[in-house]
């Protein structure tokens, strides 16, 4: 039972198992922990959640259009310099 | 997910480029302009200097145009260059954390467990590490706070309080959905510091997300 991992580890190695970067014998045992343990399933359910709600968060989709001006600006300087 | 290559259009773009087409350029301005503005803002967080940085960045970019061997994608050369130009400029707003390599990995080293301990049994009890209660489940029901715009606020407000790492890291992962080669490319960090400083970023919105939907809401 040593070899277990225990909640408080399941919560520490969580990021590198979904990452897939954990070593095999530590997948084997991360997911025997969770077949059995209802608290670090609940656990790693709401940090894939986390990382989907995450991803969600509103970003800015273009350059702002005075900026984007200056740069085409910039380029036409640079093209006359060369 | 980027192509890990330059990709064929790009090269026919980068050759238009280097002779000079401005239509080249105003494409590849208008695919990659927007996601470099928003890294610049990610580390400097003033708009006016993220403004500097990104047309830095393209001078930088035209400069280096015979450099670039489509060895990475374009893209991540791009956002490199962003990121050299975005650090400089926070040095020279005397943060007192720069975006330094070294100063990340040394963010990383620092202990920070993702929970409380408080929240596992000690070493006394009867199942030491092990929960003292269980999370309690997120609803899934389709009208929950999950989906709403305020959620989205709490997520964005908790990123912009973490420290310098960790924001910049959880920002280029999970908002822009970099993947890890590139974010450590990036940011000059190894896999194993930039796992860390995702790690306790994700696992302090886990937490802000818990104390909202089981305090606010149950």
């Amino acid at each position: 039972m040593n070899n277990e991992f225990s909640c408080q580890e399941m919560t520490e190695v969580v990021t590198d198992y979904l990452d897939t970067a954990l070593p095999a014998d530590d997948v084997q045992r991360f997911e025997r922990h969770l077949s059995y343990c209802a608290g670090c399933s609940t656990y790693v359910e709401q940090m894939r959640e986390t990382i989907t709600q995450t991803g969600m968060v509103p970003r800015e989709e273009t350059l702002p259009h005075a900026l984007r001006e200056r740069i085409v600006a910039q380029f036409r300087t640079w093209k006359r310099g060369n | 997910m980027p192509p890990p290559e330059s990709s064929s259009s790009e090269t026919a773009l980068l050759a238009a480029l280097r002779g000079g087409d401005e239509n080249a350029f105003t494409a590849l301005v208008d695919a990659h302009g927007a996601a470099m503005h928003r890294v610049a803002l990610t580390f400097v967080r003033s708009s006016a200097v993220a403004d500097e940085v990104v047309q830095e960045a393209w001078i930088g970019a035209l400069r280096g145009l015979d450099r670039f061997e489509g060895r990475s994608a374009l893209r991540t050369w791009l956002l490199r260059i962003v990121a050299n130009i975005a650090r400089t400029h926070a040095l020279r707003e005397a943060r007192t954390v720069p975006f330094s390599s070294l100063a990340l990995a040394r963010e990383a080293a620092e202990h920070e467990p993702a929970l409380p301990t408080d929240r596992f049994q000690g070493p006394d009890e009867r199942y030491p590490r092990r929960w003292v209660s269980f999370p309690t489940p997120w609803s899934t029901e389709p009208d929950n706070a999950l989906l709403s715009a305020e959620t989205r606020e709490l997520i964005a407000d908790t990123i912009a309080r973490l420290p310098d790492g960790q924001r910049i890291v959880i920002t280029l992962r999970d908002v822009e959905g970099w993947d890890s080669a590139e974010v450590c490319s990036v940011l000059e960090l190894s896999e194993t510091n930039q796992r860390v400083l995702l790690h306790r970023a994700r696992s302090k919105v886990r937490v802000a997300l818990e104390h909202y939907l089981t305090t606010e809401f149950s």
